[in-house]
This record gives C-alpha cells, structure tokens and sequence, in this order.
C-alpha cells in the first residue's frame, strides 16, 4: 500500500497543511495583531485609555473565542462561499481558520505587550513621543521575544485547527487523517498523517523558540 | 527672574474603585511652587508623601486634578497633545529604576529621544557617542543593559535625558536603588552637568543626605502638602515645621529620644567653633550639658554643624547656657519634647 501514489498524497497534504497554516497564521496576525494593540492602548492605564473601544474588542473576542471551532467552520460557510467560491478544500479552510484564529492571537499579543515594563513606556512618554511611535518603537521592540513565542503557539494551534478542518473537507494532512483512517479503517496511513502532524508542530515550535531566544538582549549579548 | 517651572494652585486626586466602593486618594493638596533656572531644586519627604505624583505633574505625566504648572510662562494644563509632546522634549526625566529600552543597545537607548525630535541616524549617534564621553561610559556603547550595573543604568539613563539639550531634567529617586558610593558619583555628575550647562534639576527624594550633598534650594513635602521650602542653608539652620525638623535631625543612627528634659539645637558655620564654645560654656556654668548629637554636614561646600544638647534641669542653668550661646551668635532653638 505504500505505493507512489500514497507517499504523494502524504507529501501534497503537508503541503496544503503548510500553506493553510501559515497562511491563516499570517491573516489571522493582519487582524489580531492591531486587536491585540488596541486593546493594550485601550485598556485601563494604558497609553490612551478609552473604556469604550476596550470593552467592544473585549467582547468581540470572548465571544469569537467561546465557539467551538467545529460550529465556527460551519457557521461561515456562507462567508467562505462569498470569499473564495467554494466551501471545501483548503483555501476555503483559510476564512474560518483566520477568523477562529484572530481573537486568539489578540489576547496572545495583548499578554505579551502588558510584560513590558511600565516604567519604560512612561520613559518614553516622558520624551514626548507619541503613541504611535511607542507602540512602534517601544512596545513592539520590548516585547519581541515574547510576541514571537506567542506566534509559535499560534501557528502551532492553527496548525491543529487546520486538521480538524478536515472533518468537513478542509483538505491537508487532517483531511486524510479521517478520511483513511475513520471512514476507510486504514489507520497506518492515519497514524502517519498523525505522526507528521506532531512533527511540523514540533519543528515550528523549535524554530519559534530558537529564534525567540536568539532576540533577547535580556539575556545575554 | 521669573520662574522656569511655576507650580500653581496644584491639586491631585486619585479616583478608583475598591470593592466596588468610590474610593478617592488626595495625594497633593494646594502646592505653590517657583523653580528658577540653574537651581538644582530638591523635593523631600516620607514615602507616600506625594513626591512622584508631584514630580509626575511638572511634565503632565499625570494630569493635576487642580491647578496646573507653567513651563516657561506656559501653561501646560492648555497645551494641545502635540505642543505638549514637543514641550516634553525640553523636560527630561530620569528614574529610580532606570526604565531603559532593555532590546536596544546603550548608543540606541540615548539615540531614542534624538529620534523623537527628529535627529538623523547619523547625527544621533555622533551625539550619543559625545555623551556617553561626558558620562565616562564610551566603552559601554555597544553594550545592553542587562550587562551593565545600577550605576552604569543610571548614566546611561542621565546621556540619554541630556540627548535633546533639555533645560529641565527631573530625577524621581534617581539614586535610591544604588549603594553610597555610586550614589556619590551620580549626584556629582549631575552637579557637574548643572554647572556646566546650566540645565534645572529637579531631585526627588527621601534622604536628606541627597538635598544636603548637591541640592540649593528644598521643598519639604508632607502628607501631600507644601510643608517648607527655601534655600537648603535656610531650612538647614532655621527648620520651622515638624517635618522639615525631623529631615533635618534625620541620622544615621536612627532617631532621637528627647523626652523630659529641655534641649536645644545650635547650628556653627564652621566644625572649628564646635568643642571651645562648649567647653567654655559648661566651664561658665559650672554645669554639665549632655551631648546627643554632633554631627557636621556639608551643605553645598560649606561645613556646617549642629549639635543638640540636653540641658540641665535647673530652670536658671539652662537660660544661661542659652544665653551664653546666644551671646556668642549661635543659632539656637529649642526642641524640647521633641520625639523622633
Ligand atoms: N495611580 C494612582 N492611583 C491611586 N493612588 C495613587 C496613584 N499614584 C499614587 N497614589 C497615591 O498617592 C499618594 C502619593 O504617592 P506618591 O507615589 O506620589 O508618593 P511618594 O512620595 O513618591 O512615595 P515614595 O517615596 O514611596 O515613592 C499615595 O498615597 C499613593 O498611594
Ligand atoms: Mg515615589
């Protein structure tokens, strides 16, 4: 059974498994990454306080991030219709996995950015620089190892994510997952999908933290 | 003169909640204030007195509930954000614990104000390099700031406040998390970059020894309140509150104990003066006088002494002994029932 044919269609589901993720991972920080910001600047204390618009980003992202993702990917399917045409394959898997993500990755970059030492931003404040120029020059330089610890985590779930796509089609290494080894009980080719899941997670996460270690100037030089 | 920095009618309050109750804080309380140009002004007290929010308030950190300061004649409490912002650039601040950009290089931490006010890259770091000459730090450049020690911070700290030619720098316990020693060196930099540029200090603390070793004027600050303030040498000699006293006897060897007898402060000009004045005194008076404390301090140069005394018992000993030191032109108060 380990013909030419299977050992394609393992090597074609990393690759749609790949680009399904950082993909996503790459959309999901076009939208989390500004939410994650304004929800810092926002907050109370923060550079530009202002209870209304913390309050609509902190709801908007407790109730994205209390659905179920399985209920997500069906509930957008109109969404993923408008966006890409079609509802299956993993392109299509790009519009809930984004969405799914987005939240997620505001409270990742919102936990990151509060480690910076207060201290230092009143510092600048104190310069007379302004708040964009902080929170481009300070906070996210400040915060850098932990926000790229953060987006390994974050690719690392949507990465998950992207295999239970496949339950409803969403194509990649989860797609074959089930479709062997539930529909067709071929679990060897299920149990490899698996195994090379878990082994791109790990290597992302490695990458992540090398280079994550790599930045810190608190460390050493 | 008019003032470079004119604190007026200032007031803050703090208004947060607790268990889910109003809860208000007034930390400052009606502080009028003038700081003129080239004075390194001290601003003293117990923790909690409201120093830093004071401090916080002369570059709008932390917005005055009532009143306002004036930089300059100008009037920040009307400032749009961006003449605020620019106005900022000529306040620099330096702090207890340094706040430097920990992912950025020493030569990029005194090149960031730079940036601000819109120095190139180039020119920047020629100037950061200048300063860090003056700071006696040249061979930290390339260095973080997790390798360098409280000390070093600072400087790298006091380069970088002094990056954009401010004409104020304002120091929130700048020495308080370093040993005596290093603490020596930092304030005689500041000394010497006062002198030598002419820029405003501002120091907050809460050792006397801080306004003692480099400041020309003092504020006391208590419980929120303008408690006494005037030239160090005035409120040296002359302390009138209960707060500005306790400063002023504040030593090493902790407070004293006053109670029952009568004592009296003398303030000599010069340590010389200190043993004959005395001995003659309980020669004249054929009485013995206990010796509490003498200690010398060096206010701005000039050595100055003080000594308290515990007077004898005898109502008429002790108004000639008085009298006897106030003949001899001595600075004497009486402290009696004081308790540290
Ligand atoms: N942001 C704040 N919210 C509420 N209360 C505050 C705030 N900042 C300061 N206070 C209160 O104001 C008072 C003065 O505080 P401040 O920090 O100015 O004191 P300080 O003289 O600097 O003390 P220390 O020597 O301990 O630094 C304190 O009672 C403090 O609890
Ligand atoms: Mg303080």
């Amino acid at each position: 059974m380990w013909d030419s044919a299977t050992i394609l269609m393992l090597v074609e589901g990393i690759g749609a498994t790949l680009q399904m993720t950082l993909l996503s991972t790459l959309m999901a920080y076009a939208l989390g990454l500004p939410m994650g910001i304004a929800l810092v600047v926002t907050a109370k204390g923060g550079l530009k306080p202002s209870p209304f618009i913390y309050k609509a980003l902190d709801i908007v992202a407790n109730i994205v991030r209390s659905v179920p993702f399985l209920i997500l990917l069906i509930l957008v399917i109109p969404l993923t219709k408008i966006i890409v045409g079609k509802s299956y394959g993993s392109t299509a898997t790009i519009v809930p996995l984004t969405i799914a993500a987005a939240p997620f990755i505001a409270r990742l970059v919102e936990s990151s950015l509060q480690e910076v030492d207060k201290g230092v931003l009143e510092a600048a404040q104190s310069m007379g620089a302004s708040t964009g120029m902080i929170v481009r020059k300070v906070l996210l330089v400040e915060a850098r190892t932990s926000l790229i610890v953060g987006a390994t985590i974050a690719t690392g779930t949507i990465l998950g994510y992207s295999a239970m796509a496949g339950v409803v089609g969403g194509g990649g290494l989860g797609d074959i997952a089930i479709r062997y080894g539930y529909y067709r009980y071929e679990t060897d080719i299920m149990l490899v999908s698996v195994i090379v899941l878990v082994a791109l997670v790990q290597i992302l996460q490695y990458i992540g933290m090398k280079l994550s270690k790599r930045l810190d100037r608190r460390i050493t030089g | 003169m008019d003032a470079i920095i004119r604190i007026k009618d200032l007031g803050k309050t703090f208004t947060g909640k607790e268990n889910n109750k109003d809860n208000q804080v007034e930390a400052l309380r009606n502080i009028n204030l003038e700081i003129h140009k080239g004075n390194i002004y001290g601003i003293i007290g117990m923790s909690g007195a409201g120093k830093s929010t004071l401090v916080r308030c002369l570059n709008f950190l932390e917005r005055p509930t009532s009143g306002t300061v004036y930089i300059e004649g100008m009037d920040l409490s009307t400032m749009k954000d961006s003449v605020l912002r620019q106005t900022r650039t000529q306040i620099s601040m330096i702090f207890q614990h340094f706040n430097l950009l920990m992912q950025r290089t020493v030569v990029d931490n005194i090149c960031f104000p730079m940036y601000i006010t819109g120095y190139s890259k180039k020119d920047a770091r020629r100037r950061a390099l200048e300063l860090l000459e003056i700071v006696d730090l040249t061979e930290k450049a390339e260095a973080y700031p997790a390798q360098l020690s409280g000390g070093q911070k600072q400087r790298v700290a006091i380069a970088r406040a002094l990056a954009t030619n401010p004409k104020i720098l304002l120091c929130d316990e700048a020495t308080s998390a370093l040993d005596p020693t290093t603490t020596k060196a930092i304030l005689k930099l500041l000394k010497e970059i006062n002198e030598t540029y002419g820029i405003t200090i501002v120091i907050i603390t809460h050792e006397m020894t801080v306004v003692q070793e480099i400041c020309s004027h003092v504020a006391i600050i208590e419980k929120g309140e303008l408690a006494e303030s005037g030239t160090v040498e005035e409120v040296f000699t002359n302390p009138h509150t209960d707060a500005a006293k306790r400063l002023v006897f504040q030593t090493a060897q902790g407070t004293l104990q006053m109670k029952g007898k009568r004592c009296i402060r003398i303030v000599f000009n010069e340590i010389s003066s200190f043993e004959p004045v005395i001995s003659n005194m309980v020669l004249e008076c054929k009485a013995p006088a206990n010796i509490l404390l003498a200690d010398t301090r060096n206010i701005n140069g000039i050595a100055h002494g003080q000594m308290i005394l515990q007077l004898p018992e005898e109502e008429h000993l002790a108004n000639k002994m008085i009298h006897y030191l106030k003949e001899r032109k001595l600075t004497v108060e009486e402290v009696d029932d004081y308790v540290g």
